[in-house]
């Protein structure tokens, strides 16, 4: 049941996404800038929390789910060491994507040669 | 000829997008994307013995992972043709904006090319990420209190 519920959710958000790039000449990298700010935004009254608990992984995949964790993380530090946290905490549960992009672009890129 | 026929002719000849048709596909790869992810977490969490939280970060890890190697191999941008949007907003879609910066500016040397231009694309979805993040944790301090 969470696969097709993480199906139709993460559809969705890229349903949404391919309508905007049509019918406007906003550019892909518009839009996942975007889809961040928006996540970040839900996170404000822990929509993308419930939303996580019904849609499993398809939450976790699109793009909104890096804004989410990010004020995610920095809430949760802001909430023992209250404003520092902020600071603190951001990039607490992004680590791990930011880290492994860093790392296997660059190890990658010295293996490959551009393609054009 | 006046300026309204000439705007009809062009727009007649305008190759036509069929944006039902791109939403549609876009709705299924993405979809299938969502469901890689729930697999993945569920893969990695009943082998590895962790838990949900855990595996999700090695199911962002390993989706990284594919998309950088997908475009080091040519593969993603004739995917992304394709499947539009249902690449370029999953977490790959980042993956893919890293990668190919480093690749194109690899030629520039490794601390002016690569060092410097990695973050060209995808800079600004982390700039603006944490600036949000920022203002918004903080309106919710200064309102909610937390």
């Amino acid at each position: 049941m969470i696969y097709i519920r993480s199906f139709i959710f993460c559809g969705i958000v890229c349903a949404i996404a391919q309508m905007i790039l049509d019918n406007t000449k906003l550019t892909p990298g518009h839009i996942t800038t975007i889809f961040v700010v928006v996540g970040s935004f839900l996170d404000v009254c822990n929509i993308y929390d419930h939303m996580i608990l019904w849609a499993g992984g398809g939450a976790l995949v699109p793009i909104t789910s890096f804004g989410h964790l990010l004020i995610h993380s920095a809430m949760d530090k802001a909430t023992s060491t209250n404003f520092i946290g902020l600071l603190t905490g951001m990039f607490n549960l992004t680590a791990a994507g930011i880290t492994s992009a860093i790392v296997f672009s660059f190890f990658l890129s010295l293996l490959f040669k551009p393609k054009d | 000829m006046n300026e309204k026929k000439y705007s009809a002719l062009v727009k007649k000849h305008t190759p036509k997008e069929d944006v039902f048709k791109n939403a549609m596909i876009a709705f299924l790869i993405g979809g299938v994307m969502g469901i890689m992810g729930q697999g993945l977490i569920d893969i990695y969490s009943y082998m590895c013995d962790i838990s949900t939280k855990e595996a999700s970060s090695y199911m962002i890890i390993t989706l990284i992972f594919f998309g950088c190697l997908f475009t080091c191999l040519g593969w993603f941008d004739k995917l992304v043709n394709f499947a539009k949007c249902g690449l370029i907003i999953p977490i790959t879609g980042f993956a893919h904006a890293v990668q190919s910066a480093t690749l194109e500016y690899k030629r520039e040397g490794m601390i002016t090319g690569i060092g410097a231009n990695m973050f060209k694309l995808a800079g600004s979805v982390i700039v603006f990420g944490v600036v949000s993040a920022y203002t918004f944790g903080l309106l919710r301090l200064l309102v909610m209190g937390g």
